[in-house]
């Protein structure tokens, strides 16, 4: 019976292992990601950044239809001009990056729906926005599984500068010029795992296994390295369950992944140890020292 | 008597205002200055130009061997975002940067200096904590524990001492001293001119224009500090381009 409920789908189907192993590779790559974008108050960068890939992801599906590095070459180039463009405008005009930032992706979305709708169906639509994680085929694994990798490597690398510049700026400034660099390091991985994500999860959703990963591990770790630990435990964990529930119940998988995000976050915000609702709402008595 | 830091007609300021004018004079290698001077006197700008944060709107410092980078510098207000978790531990040995860089490791001796520079501000047995959780107090004993690490020739305090209860301030006192008995170069802006009798050998009075630079008891007499009261505060947004020779 739990064999039947939990394993079976996995073992049975090849679609459902790839989409596991695709699923699990997404929770390596964009949970830590998900986590510096909270901590630096960047959250819905990654939002912003989601939209802004898909008219390079479109422009790819004109030029060669579905191919695989088609789009995603398009959407990374797409994100970095975004990226690069809304950063130029901040510093050159009196409008701040966020705003800049909001404009860019109004436009990219729009334009990327428009291109998808001249050249393709509906159907490619909803694909471009909503990802089809159950037709991950192996170069498509190989490319989220790459992307991961990378990302874990180079997060390693830039880890440093990286906390050091959301901790403490200007100590960081005064020691050492990594931190500009880093930065842009670390824009150009929110970018590329927003175009493995996309792959899976498409445009709009694959901020999800992002960011819902990483407000739900705020609630269970003190440490850094407990969040992101936290982090890519709960995005396995709402890929697995999110894709049997889109098993047993027929429902779409990619919206049913983040759904079960959601629900940890939930769940999270009232019982998670590290600043839960239930236990703030808890009479505790305070301690002697 | 070597000099370490050389201010040469240094002006320096925001917008082309000038917040320190006509800067001259020198700082020997191993003094202990204080840097004292109304609010907007220019001292936080000074500081900022000597740790290269902002350049000269003219003239120059010369820092002898010394790069900006090199020089171990505690902002007036710091802009560090206490609600990021990380422990003091690895807050202080951010202090190491110089030597590890982006990539040293952590090894068992630099483990001990860590923790020798934690016991020496008196925060033992606060290394797990998150910085969130300390008081004004203990987030300053920990940044002064993160400059030892630092190992800096030169040492650039902005107002080290405010909001900081006697214990504290007579605990980090303790350190500077000890800075200076290592022949280090210590530059600290100070507003308690007790304390800079007590403790600074020497001082600069910093009121835009520098007013007086020297021995501490030839600097602090009244006439100069009615001098530095003087000064005007706010820019003049009609000021003429200044005619003095640069």
């Amino acid at each position: 019976m739990l064999f039947d409920t939990f394993i079976a789908p996995f073992a049975e189907f090849e679609f459902m292992r790839r989409a596991l192993a695709g699923t699990f590779a997404l929770a390596f790559g964009a949970a830590p990601i998900g986590v510096f974008l909270m901590l630096r108050r960047m959250s819905l960068i990654g939002d912003a950044m989601a939209h802004a890939i898909l008219p390079g992801a479109a422009v790819g599906f004109m030029i060669a239809g579905l191919s695989l590095f088609a789009m995603a070459a398009g959407g990374l180039i797409a994100g970095f001009v975004v990226a690069v463009g809304a950063g130029l405008i901040a510093r050159s005009t009196q409008i701040k990056e966020d705003a800049s930032l909001a404009a860019f992706f109004l436009i990219s979305l729009a334009l990327g729906v428009t291109l998808v709708s001249v050249k393709g169906t509906n159907v490619d639509l909803l694909h471009f926005l909503f990802g089809s994680v159950l037709a991950i085929d192996d170069p498509t694994l190989l490319l989220i599984v790459g992307i991961a990798s990378l990302s874990l490597i180079v997060l390693a690398l830039i880890w440093r500068p990286l906390v050091l510049e959301c901790v403490d700026p200007g100590f960081l400034r005064s020691v050492s010029r990594a931190g500009g660099p880093a930065h842009i390091v670390f824009l150009a991985l929110v970018v590329m795992n927003l175009v493995g994500g996309f792959q899976a999860l498409g445009t709009l959703l694959a901020v999800g296994i992002m960011m819902l990963p990483a407000v739900t591990a705020r609630f269970w770790a003190r440490d850094i390295t407990g969040m992101i630990g936290c982090a890519i435990g709960s995005a396995a964990a709402s890929g697995w369950a999110g894709l049997l529930v889109s098993y047993h119940f027929n429902l779409p998988s990619g919206p049913a992944i983040i759904l079960v995000a959601g629900a940890l976050y939930a769940m999270s915000v009232l019982c998670g140890p590290v600043g839960g609702l239930i236990w703030l709402a808890l009479p505790q008595k305070h301690l002697e020292a | 008597m070597t000099e370490q830091l050389r201010f040469r007609n240094l002006t320096l300021g925001y917008d082309r205002h000038p917040a320190v004018h006509h800067l001259d004079g020198a700082v020997r290698t191993g003094s202990l200055t204080a840097v004292i001077g109304p609010n907007g006197g220019g001292k936080s700008t000074l500081f900022k130009g000597v740790v290269g944060v902002i350049k000269p709107l003219a003239g120059r410092i010369e820092r002898n061997g010394v790069r900006p980078q090199d020089i171990a510098y505690l902002p007036q207000v710091a802009d560090i975002d206490r609600s990021f978790p990380i422990s003091v531990y690895d807050m202080v040995a951010m202090g190491l940067w110089r030597g590890k860089g982006l990539f040293g490791g952590i090894g068992a001796s630099d483990r001990d200096t860590v923790e020798g520079a934690i016991a020496a501000v008196g925060l033992t047995g606060f290394e797990p904590r998150p910085i969130g959780t300390l008081s004004g107090g203990q987030m300053q004993r920990m940044l002064f524990a993160r400059l030892m690490l630092q190992d800096a020739r030169v040492i650039v305090l902005d107002e080290p001492f405010n909001a900081i209860d006697a214990k504290t301030c007579a605990d980090l006192l303790d350190l500077v001293r000890c800075w200076h008995t290592e022949q280090r170069t210590v530059l600290a802006a100070i507003h308690d001119l007790d304390m800079v009798k007590a403790n600074f050998p020497d001082t600069l009075l910093l009121a835009r224009e520098p007013v007086a630079w020297g021995k501490t008891a030839e600097v602090l007499t009244a006439d100069n500090m009615l001098k530095a009261r003087r000064m005007c505060e706010a820019f003049d947004e009609q000021a003429e381009a200044c005619v003095v020779a640069a």
